[in-house]
């Protein structure tokens, strides 16, 4: 598989999935920095997590309208994966690639904490069809911004098409709040209508060892992976 | 923009005034200098200085940059060992870790500004300690943090609290370096002077090391990172000085923290040092442009002469005065092979970093400064380090011996009733409400964070073999004020000790210590008494357990209206694991042994004296407190490493603030389990308001850790064997309770529900 991982001034999880990806197809992903133009055709882009331009004016805004969005969205239009991770998610959407808006952390806190993600029945896409319905994955989240709202069209849009990837839900035996931002309808990550392009809060970078507390990052980009190289 | 003949008039006179006008002793005054600091200064540069040159000795000279109060007794503390690269005097400390690795650390304190100004100032104390770490060539990988509070209940404390945690987190999530660790207590002595103080760890090639010694007569100085505003004028000066009702007109003295451009300068700095362009860089920390270019003239035995036309500046019309002083953040001074400014320049393009050339080295050993075709500052560079006011203060060690017994104590409540009010206790309960606004897993290398063990640990990148993960990193910060309080001497050997056990109970090797030493004003026999003392008694301690002092901080002056700290040495201790998956947690498993190592069979009545129990319980705290036996220390120490190898333990906890059973209750939170204690012998059947049981429960010796074992048969072989004392204190079940006598005297998922919400119901939640 060949991928490739975005860099904008101020992220700071590339390295991570760097490291990840690597870890699970034996290959280091080509590094594509922001203002560059030319890149190989690719079976992967990932946007990493940080702070793009510091999340100056809102956060992704400014890379929204970065010079590699382009190729990004000629990626997109070819039929190519990406997957946007945590300020990933926020470029996807300031970009015009995914709908609905982040907004503040219901709490007004930045919060790091494990949550439990719940795959839901979706359409046909490479980063699920290899993991069940229902299943469980438990995967940190680290930030601030990432309350997803949308209208009641949109939610049951994204609903009806499929295309809500995971859902926070409730580890048994605790009373602790299991949804970390307020999100509506606990959404965790949504699809593109192709499927194609996945758009999460969750790192799952951060879960590759046992000594992370779990390993269920390295599953679901194995499988991903698996199901991208067919 | 328009501009009136009138205005560049003035503008340019204004310079011109600055460089020609000489400084009255008022002024000096004014900017915190002596009557004899002021004439020693016109001695050594023959002439009245301007108010330039004035206001560069008087931030030179200030207890921040000079430390003109403690010099005398830092230069005692050990600093040497076989895994030291470099100790105190650099930008960082460094220690070998072995596969030609180097971890470089400081902790520092950002005190006076966070009170003025929480948000920016804890934000800027963690920009200014990172750029410590990585002006030495390391990537930082980790930072902690040690902060004190004043009393839970005063309004104040809760907007400080909120200011303080979001301005770290604003800085360290932003810049993408994983806050793991630290400590955070409450006490009304800390109501008018807060403690912010930042540690980071970096890690760095051991052949690649960068220091800040300025190098090659005729070389150019380069000015990178962000522009020069008007912020953080004399914030040094600010930073020595007494507090008053009116320090929120201080607040026009903070910096202002960009946590983007300093990732950026991050990044831009550590991809220019992996070529061959730096001769030398220092960070403008304290005292700015001042303090970075005299202390690399210095050190070098060489001169500097800048052009401050050069300097990047935000606003327009900066005097030479404001641009010397100023502490705009994310900036840096270098030196570099002449000929390579382009390759360099490339990269800080790239990043969308200011790079100006603004000077070269000299072999003069004056710093001479140009600002709009004036000279406005010549002076000798020796005069503003070598001559910087060095005091032998006057000092009286007060050290505490009364000693309480049990049957002195006033006994209300029962031992669960002690325990509920112990977890009620914002200094014991949980911090999880602050450290879940910290990202404690960005790089992916994190292994252990926020009390799961008693020390932080983070894997180091690129050690991994076969069959580890590799290598990892402990990390700790520790102090007990009231201790050094009650006795300076003592309270500086039990931070140093309590901070090598929660690194040894994580499962790694006590390496190294970063001290922040926190006090109010050394112009004060007993003040000074404590800075004294403490320090005694940190390199006693330190000796023994070779654990050398590699860089440090001093913040003085930490007074309001008078009224003191109480003080504060905090020890940041660094360890090495081996192996990253032989890391301890404090979590105990199900059908656990929990063992007491330290503690004799024989121990019956606990040391209670200057404990939390006797705070909460508001019974006098002015008592002696627990002695620190250093052999004893070592020796558990050694055994809990040895025992951790032989992998025999599930889980290790030190014994420290709320004694044997607040220790033990926190041990089995995370699994819901339950224990049967066994008391001594001559406990059973006592009474539940028996203060000889109180003092048993809740006394705070020293030298002790509880570890957990499925193994205990080997364990206990193995100890007897190890000459040292030690105590079975009960097998974990799945019941849920805490039986004392076999009666179940509380329910621990109960209290394990009162540490978690002590903190939130107290920020409001």
């Amino acid at each position: 598989m060949r991928s490739g991982v975005t860099i904008f001034p101020g992220s700071n999880c590339d390295r991570d999935i760097i490291v990840a990806l690597k870890e699970i197809s034996g290959k280091t992903p080509i590094k594509m920095w922001h203002k560059d133009t030319e890149f190989p055709n690719l079976d992967l882009i990932v946007i990493p997590g940080g702070f793009s331009f510091g999340d100056y004016l809102r956060c992704g805004a400014l890379a929204a309208r970065s010079p590699i969005i382009k190729n990004i969205k000629n990626h997109i239009s070819r039929g190519g994966a990406v997957l946007g991770i945590c300020n990933g998610f926020q470029i996807l959407i300031e970009a015009g690639i995914l709908p609905g808006s982040l907004i503040r952390n219901e709490k007004l806190l930045f919060t790091c904490r494990k949550t439990i993600l719940e795959i839901q029945d979706s359409m046909i896409s490479p980063f699920l069809s290899g993991l069940k319905k229902g299943q469980y994955l438990n995967i940190p989240v680290a930030h601030n911004e990432g309350n997803f709202f949308a209208s009641e069209t949109l939610l049951n849009e994204l609903k009806n098409e499929g295309r809500i990837a995971f859902k926070y839900v409730k580890e048994a035996n605790t009373d602790d709040d299991y949804n970390p931002n307020g999100s509506c309808n606990d959404i965790a990550g949504i699809l593109s209508k192709n499927g194609k392009v996945l758009g999460m809060m969750p790192h799952p970078e951060r879960a590759i060892y046992n000594l992370h507390g779990g390993t269920d990052g390295l599953k679901f980009l194995s499988k991903t992976f698996e199901k991208l190289i067919g | 923009m328009m501009k009136t003949l009138n205005e560049d008039l003035y503008n340019i006179n204004e310079n011109e005034y600055l460089a020609q006008q000489e400084s009255k002793l008022e002024e000096a005054l004014e900017m915190g200098l002596t009557e004899d600091e002021f004439n020693l200064i016109c001695t050594k540069i023959k002439k009245k200085p301007n108010k330039t040159e004035l206001g560069i000795f008087s931030a030179m000279f200030s207890e921040h940059c000079s430390y003109k109060s403690s010099k005398k007794w830092l230069k005692t503390l050990p600093t040497k060992a076989n895994h030291v690269i470099q100790g105190p005097g650099e930008n960082a400390g460094v220690i070998d870790i072995g596969n030609d690795l180097a971890a470089v650390f400081k902790i520092e304190s950002h005190n006076h500004p966070s009170f003025i100004e929480p948000y920016q100032g804890a934000a800027t104390g963690v920009g200014g300690i990172l750029r410590d770490v990585f002006t030495m060539g390391a990537r930082p990988i980790a930072l902690l943090n040690a902060l004190r509070f004043g009393s839970p209940t005063q309004p104040l404390t809760k907007h400080l609290v909120s200011g303080v945690v979001k301005g770290i987190g604003g800085y360290g999530n932003c810049i993408g370096i994983p806050t793991v660790g630290g400590e955070t207590n409450f006490n009304q002595s800390y109501d008018g002077n807060i403690l912010v103080n930042a540690m980071a760890v970096g890690l760095a090639n051991k052949h690649r090391i960068f220091y800040s010694a300025a190098t090659g007569s005729g070389n150019p100085v380069i000015y990178v990172g962000a522009k020069t505003g008007r912020d953080g004028i004399h914030g040094a000066t600010m930073a020595s000085t007494e507090f008053t009702e009116n320090s929120s007109e201080k607040r026009p003295t903070v910096q202002v923290g960009d946590p983007f451009t300093g990732k950026l300068l991050l990044e831009a700095c550590l991809e220019l040092m992996s070529t061959d362009a730096v001769l030398s860089i220092q960070d403008m920390g304290a005292a700015g442009l001042t303090s970075s270019s005299v202390e690399m003239a210095s050190k070098g035995s060489l001169g500097m002469h800048l052009n401050l036309d050069l300097v990047p500046t935000r606003e327009e019309k900066m005097t030479s005065y404001e641009i010397m002083l100023s502490e705009s953040q994310e900036r840096m001074l270098m030196i570099l092979k002449p000929g390579s400014e382009e390759k360099a320049k490339m990269i800080f393009d790239k990043w969308d970093l200011d790079f100006s050339v603004i000077g070269e080295v000299t072999k003069t050993g004056r710093l001479i400064l140009d600002k709009d075709g004036f000279e406005a500052c010549n002076i000798p560079i020796n005069p503003l380090v070598e001559d910087a006011p060095e005091y032998d203060r006057p000092y009286k060690i007060i050290q505490n011996k009364k000693i309480i017994k049990p049957n002195e104590l006033n006994i209300n409540e029962t031992i669960s009733e002690i325990l509920t009010k112990m977890f009620k206790n914002p200094n014991i309960a949980s911090k999880r409400w602050i450290w879940e606004q910290y990202d404690s897993s960005v790089m992916g290398d994190t292994i252990s964070s926020n009390s799961k063990s008693d020390a932080a640990i983070v894997k180091i990148h690129g050690t991994e073999s076969t069959k580890s993960l590799g290598k990892g990193i402990a990390m700790t910060t520790d102090c007990t004020p009231r201790y050094v309080k009650s006795d300076p001497i003592n309270g500086g050997m039990q931070a140093v000790c309590e901070a090598a056990r929660n690194i040894a109970a994580s499962g790694a090797k006590p390496m190294a210590i970063t001290n922040n030493l926190n006090f109010g004003n050394p112009e004060k026999l007993n003040i000074m008494g404590e800075i004294v003392g403490s320090i005694k008694g940190i390199s006693k301690a330190a000796s023994f357990l070779n654990t050398p002092i590699v860089s440090g901080n001093v913040s003085l002056y930490n007074e309001t209206n008078g009224k003191g700290i109480l003080p504060t040495p905090v020890i940041g201790m660094v360890g090495v694991i081996d192996e990253v998956e032989n890391c301890l947690e404090i979590n105990a498993q199900d059908d656990n042994t929990l063992i007491v190592l330290g503690q004799s069979k024989n121990l019956i009545e606990g040391w209670i004296g200057c404990s939390v129990y006797q705070e909460i319980t508001n019974n006098k705290t002015d008592t002696a407190p627990p002695p620190v036996y250093l052999v004893n220390e070592k020796k558990i120490i050694d055994i809990l490493l040895k025992l951790n190898n032989k992998k025999l333990l599930t889980a290790a906890h030190d014994i420290s603030d709320g004694g044997l059973l607040t220790t033990t209750c926190e041990m089995l939170f995370k699994n819901n389990l339950g224990l049967s204690i066994n008391l001594p012998k001559s406990l059973f059947k006592c009474d539940s308001k028996d203060p000889t049981l109180h003092s048993w429960c809740f006394g705070e010796d020293q030298g002790r850790i509880i570890v957990a074992t499925d193994k205990i048969d080997d364990v206990e072989s193995f100890l007897e064997d190890g000459n040292i004392d030690y105590f079975i204190l009960g097998k974990t079940n799945s019941s849920n309770n805490l039986n004392l006598n076999d009666k179940t005297i509380i329910s621990i998922s109960d209290i394990k529900e009162l540490n978690n919400q002590t903190l939130p119901s107290l920020m409001g939640e």
